[in-house]
């Protein structure tokens, strides 16, 4: 097949009748999307030897030509090379559009800078090495890397990210342009992405890139696949990770076939297995995880269109900690009392109840197509299904059975269109249609923590960035996304009279069956965002951001609707019908150096949150199988007032060190009181070595701390059956301070293409500390992961 | 060329009308979900040769908001009482006996026994295949006039056999349940 590539050509003839072979050729070459010219084009008429440079103005004369057809190969160094036809027919003038935002097509940066997707808000970038280093870890795991990003953890494979003190659905996560919708329910629901399909991953604090979603109040965090590259090539690359702690590893491969048409196909694949996971003193039994993924791209990217299809799949088993799983409040105040965990088992890989399994499937076709002069229109259909069990210690003949079983499933259709054909100012408009469905199987026998619910969302945006000059640049946005959930759920009579929805809502009883109603809640919201900022570039070195970002958030259905005894996590969990819309009004400033020797980054930021929905401890209920701490949903107004700040030296070409610094205050300011689960202050220290001549050798050592966390809500107190007496239940005080050592080496060698074996080491936790984290859940039963020595092979082919 | 864009569009608008066809169609009514496995009541039955005494727990809505109701008869001085323990699911109806599981699976089950006051011993008096205590039946001693408690507790996967302490016992709490009782 021919590469045609496609070409506008405007005739321009004039009527002077010629004699053969003395026809002048007068072109223009101009840049596809804002018609400005370009220089230094080199054109090639091919099958002759004749060749001539763009001037100045774009343009460039060929004279004594004969008439006839003739093919031009037009190369510039910022553009793709394209060929084009041209009829002589006397003296031809010939106009000719070249692509000029390779970026854009991204072809061919794959390595150095990644395009930002904002402007004027903080933005930071994964590097690939950085991923490939976690390439055993989650998601949440690899992030900590950015400052201002932490983890919420409910086990040692279930981790959320935080991004400055925000968690849950308040981040958004997308996969490959999908937005994944399984975390938002509990802190028990990890993103289901693996972390070695994506090589591109950046975080953007705050929900200034309101493109993606208008409820993004937290952050948004994107993570692509790697630009193929448009060329005939075939490439591979497989990475093998073996850890001490957990006794396992993963492997993950992956191979490119790319054509120069700008077809591609892509095919990668995972495979994690962990045992039993350690304390410095301890196993932590029942932490293991199995996890496999795959996911399959074919698309073509071509010059004025291009098309992807893509699909993957992420299936994990994850233990939960055994000893977390207790039974009533007396049995939490034990464990919270006490220094060794209740049940420590021998090492295994077996995993056992309480443990969750979870599917993940997510396909996506996309295409994009660029109008001259205009812009590009993309649009994209996305499909997503997961599946979710969680086990719980059951007896009898439900042993084996699931206590949670639910299948939620997406589809969603976005469409925008970017104009890009003014310089210096881009506008992209986009609308987003969603429909969601949720199923809560019965066969659990289990009365449903999350119900059945369908839910519908609509949005429509527009962003825009505008150069003011070559030291401003300037975008704002705006959007409005309608919601509506329609959901059934049964209330027991007693916990709908205990609330007071039966004199709230009951209009939407549609059955009574004596102990239970079934009630059909439909809540409509509509919620707007906005977003205004600048970039301003004080000279080469120094920038300065600056962003405010409106928005809002919609609750979601655990919030509205978590009722009952959430045996897993031992506690009642109580959301409330009431809860409205949650709006946020976030100010970030960013000032950044980058100068070749050091560089830092300083960012402070403060998010006002109104009608903030947080879940708290709030008392205890009594059933006959004890008392059980009650966490409830309530919104407040709050603050979070905050700074990132990270540093860089380099000493010398082989010397670097590293030092980051997150700290953030949150604040109930109804009542004054500091705000749970904030992520403690923290400080990060790393020096590295690196010397290319000895196999591109690096060490680097990197210390830790992490501050304890001072501001805290209080204590409750509970009846304690045991006792006979109330206690206090000691369910808010953080874990002290602790500091932790890693150390990282690594070297690349070069077995059939040059340095395409790199091996590395690591060791985190170097000295086998005892600690416990304030967000990791699991704190009140057992100590953090002990020293994790791991071996990675990444082999490039 | 052109064919192919037509195609793309025609594909690209028909997913649309799959997704928003798909939005009217569910109307369904959840199934309802009775929980199996939940004990709502706890009746123990302690009779001596004056007559029979009954302490129990109700829990008519399970891990709803309403706490037991808990009752307990007077029991007599310096008299040893026959007990014995009655599960029940009383959600269902009629109301599953719970018991029975227990008696079935008595090697994961264990009841304990704390007592204070004017309540001064108990023992065992059933066990299960191994040999060891279950504590469906046994033996309740009362002391001198006054008031005492009794706490009940049912663990599933004990650790047997244990040193009669809940502590050394470990598994899950089923019930927890604390009756305070006069002696007359």
């Amino acid at each position: 097949m021919k590469y045609y590539l496609y070409v506008f050509v405007i005739f321009c003839s004039s009527i002077i009748c010629a004699q053969d072979c003395n026809s002048i050729l007068l072109g223009e070459i101009v840049d596809f999307h804002d018609n400005s010219t370009l220089s230094g084009a080199t054109i090639n008429i091919t099958g002759k030897n004749l060749s001539t440079v763009s001037k100045e103005n774009g343009k460039f004369t060929f004279k004594n030509l004969c008439d006839g057809v003739l093919e031009l190969e037009i190369s510039h160094p910022e553009c793709t090379t394209k060929f084009v036809t041209v009829t002589i027919n006397g003296d031809t003038f010939s106009e000719i559009r070249l692509e000029h935002h390779l970026e854009e097509l991204s072809e061919v940066k794959v390595i150095g800078d990644v395009p930002k997707s904002t402007n004027s808000a903080q933005e930071n970038i994964l590097s690939v090495k950085d991923i490939e280093r976690n390439s055993g870890n989650s998601l949440g795991d690899a992030l900590k890397k950015i400052a201002g990003v932490s983890t919420l953890n409910t086990g040692g494979n279930i981790v959320k990210p935080v991004i400055q003190g925000l968690n849950g659905s308040r981040i958004l996560i997308l996969n490959n342009n999908v937005r994944m919708q399984d975390m938002e329910w509990g802190e028990e629901h990890a993103p289901n992405v693996d972390v070695n399909a994506n090589q591109n991953i950046s975080v953007i604090k705050g929900a200034a890139a309101i493109e993606y979603g208008g409820d993004a109040i937290g952050g948004v965090i994107v993570l692509e696949p790697l630009p193929v590259v448009r060329t005939d090539s075939l490439f591979g690359k497989t990475q093998l990770n073996l850890s001490s702690n957990g006794r396992g590893g993963n492997i993950t491969s992956s191979l490119t076939k790319s054509y120069k048409s700008g077809l591609y196909i892509k095919a990668q694949g995972s495979y994690k297995k962990l045992g039993d996971l350690e304390a410095p003193d301890y196993i932590l039994s029942n932490t293991g995880i199995n996890e496999s993924g795959l996911s399959l791209n074919v698309g073509k990217r071509d010059f004025e269109q291009g098309w992807e299809g893509y699909y993957s799949y992420f299936n994990s088993e994850i233990g939960i900690l055994r000893a977390s799983h207790i039974g009533n409040v007396d049995d939490l105040i034990n464990a919270i009392n006490s220094d060794v965990p209740s049940i420590i088992n021998d090492f295994t890989y077996d995993i056992t109840q309480p443990n969750q399994e979870v599917t993940h499937h997510l396909g996506k076709l996309s295409y994009y197509r660029r109008f001259e002069g205009f812009g590009k229109w993309t649009t994209q259909y996305d499909f997503q299904q997961n599946r979710r069990f969680e086990y719980d210690i059951r007896v009898g003949d439900d042993a084996d059975k699931a206590s949670l079983d639910l299948k939620l499933t997406t589809h969603s259709v976005l469409t925008n269109i970017k104009f890009d054909a003014k310089e210096g100012f881009d506008l992209k408009v986009g609308a987003l249609g969603r429909y969601q469905t949720n199923f809560a199987n019965p066969d659990t026998g289990v009365r449903r923590l999350i119900p059945d619910y369908d839910k519908y969302d609509f949005g429509l945006f527009a962003i825009g960035s505008y150069e003011l000059n070559t030291d401003w640049t300037l975008d704002a946005g705006a959007r409005y996304d309608f919601s509506r959930i329609d959901s059934k759920k049964f209330y027991r009579t007693s916990r709908w009279e205990e609330r007071g929805y039966d004199v709230d809502f009951a209009d939407i009883i549609i059955e009574d069956l004596g102990t239970q109603l079934l009630v059909n809640p439909v809540f409509d919201y509509h919620n707007f965002s906005g977003t205004a900022g600048f970039h301003y570039e004080i000279n080469d070195k120094d920038h300065l951001r600056f962003n405010y970002a409106y928005s809002q958030r919609a609750p979601n259905p655990s919030e509205l609707f978590s009722d009952g005894l959430h045996h897993s996590a031992a506690r009642i969990e109580l959301g409330d019908l009431r809860i409205k819309s949650e709006t946020s009004s976030k100010l970030s400033a960013s000032l950044e150096r980058n100068t070749s020797t050091w560089g830092y980054t300083l960012s402070p930021f403060l998010n006002s949150i109104k009608d903030f929905i947080l879940v708290e401890p709030t008392g205890v209920e009594f059933t006959i199988r004890g008392a059980f701490p009650v966490w409830s949903y309530r919104q407040t107004d709050a603050i979070l007032l905050g700074v990132d700040a990270s540093l860089h030296n380099n000493w010398s070409s082989k010397i670097r060190t590293d030092h980051k610094f997150a700290w953030v205050r949150g604040t109930d300011t109804e009542t004054d009181t500091p705000l749970i689960n904030i992520p403690a202050a923290n400080f990060t220290n790393s020096i590295t070595y690196t010397n290319p001549k000895w196999n591109n050798f690096l060490v680097s050592l990197e210390s830790q701390y992490v501050f304890e966390q001072t501001r805290f809500p209080d204590n409750i107190e509970v009846f304690s059956p045991e006792q006979q007496e109330n206690v206090i239940l000691d369910i808010n005080t953080p874990p002290d301070a602790y500091h932790l050592i890693t150390l990282n080496t690594e070297a690349s060698f070069t077995l059939k293409n040059k340095n395409d074996l790199t091996v590395g080491l690591s060791a985190s936790n170097l000295l086998n500390t005892n600690y416990r984290d304030y967000l990791n859940r699991q704190r009140y039963f057992v100590d953090d992961m002990g020293r994790n020595i791991s071996l990675r092979l990444i082999f490039n082919y | 060329m052109k064919r192919n864009k037509t195609l793309k569009t025609v594909l690209a608008l028909s997913l649309m009308a799959t997704v928003m066809t798909s939005c009217s169609s569910d109307d369904d009514t959840p199934e309802v979900v009775n929980e199996e496995e939940i004990i709502t009541t706890m009746t123990v039955t302690l009779t001596s040769a004056d007559g029979t005494a009954t302490l129990q727990s109700q829990d008519l809505d399970g891990d709803g908001p309403t706490a037991p109701v808990i009752t307990a008869d007077n029991l007599t001085a310096n008299t040893t009482y026959t007990g014995s323990i009655q599960l029940l699911n009383e959600t269902e109806t009629p109301a599953e006996d719970i018991t029975e599981e227990v008696e079935e699976e008595a090697d994961e089950h264990q009841f304990f026994f704390g007592l204070s006051g004017s309540l001064t011993d108990v023992t065992y008096t059933d066990t299960d295949e191994d040999g060891y205590p279950i504590g469906l039946e046994f033996e309740l001693t009362t002391g001198d006039a006054g008031s005492g408690t009794i706490t009940i507790t049912l663990r599933h996967e004990p650790t047997k056999p244990n040193d009669g302490t809940l502590a050394d016992a470990g598994g899950e709490t089923d019930i927890a349940q604390t009756f305070t009782v006069t002696v007359e």
